[in-house]
């Protein structure tokens, strides 16, 4: 299945884009999208232990499910203001 | 067309706008308190050109909103709005605007506090600080809204 993942601010210029479409093998968890994701591009790795992540734009959790054509979002510690 | 209470723009902000929707005009409210973020100078002995904001827009508009509802909760009788611009930003222009209104100033300050104290920590914006030699990004707080430690931490700085 395919998902979007969208990255913000050092993730999305680490990444070098701030949107991809991924390919996941389904039933996959958020978890299992950053794991892919980290596999290559291992540069984002280090965020694992601060960032949030947000599924179809609501906060979630990495152990939650997503589904074909679901928005991922990683985000790195925020510092609005 | 009236300002929304909330709102995540690329345009100049505007506190006369956001304060004419915010407070009652009639006078049901004794108390309107405005907290003004600008571009600082320096950060942290950096000598600051500019700063460049970006946003998870709709995750973004979603926590304001959420700040709006939780200061319901907090000061039932507050009224609340919040807009924080995005893009590029120069030194002294604002950043956020807050502006709460109440019949007493005791609750239209603690509501002002608490939201700039809880944007900082849920709200999906990141400062991109271009400095004399170099550029970084600031990163702060990592966002959970669930994080009742961090809320509470919120309403204690305001009511202090």
């Amino acid at each position: 299945m395919r998902v979007t993942v969208r990255l913000f601010a050092r993730l999305r210029d680490l990444a070098g884009a701030g949107e991809m479409v991924r390919e996941v093998p389904a039933p996959a968890t958020i978890e299992q999208v950053w794991r892919s994701l980290v596999k290559d591009m291992p540069a984002l790795g280090d965020y694992e232990r601060t960032m949030s992540v947000a599924l179809n734009t609501d906060y979630s959790r990495m152990t939650a499910a997503v589904k074909d054509g679901d928005e991922v979002a990683f985000l790195p510690p925020v510092s609005g203001g | 067309m009236p300002a929304p209470l909330v709102a995540v723009t690329r345009d100049p902000l505007s506190l006369d706008a956001l304060t004419a929707v915010v407070a009652d005009g009639a006078g049901a409210d004794g108390a309107v308190t405005s907290f003004t973020g600008l571009v600082r100078q320096s950060n942290l002995g950096r000598k600051v050109a500019f700063l460049e904001y970006e946003a998870y827009e709709a995750l973004a508009v979603k926590g304001l909103q959420r700040i709006v509802d939780e200061v319901k909760t907090n000061w039932p009788s507050a009224k609340l709005g919040v807009h924080h611009r995005i893009g590029r930003l120069a030194l002294g222009e604002a950043s956020i605007i807050i502006v709460a209104a109440s019949p007493h100033r005791g609750d239209a300050f603690s509501a002002c506090r608490y939201t700039i104290e809880r944007v900082k920590q849920i709200v999906p914006i990141w400062k991109h600080e271009h400095f004399d030699g170099g550029d970084v990004w600031l990163e702060g707080a990592t966002a959970d809204p669930d994080d009742e430690t961090a809320r509470q931490t919120a309403y204690r700085i305001a009511c202090a």
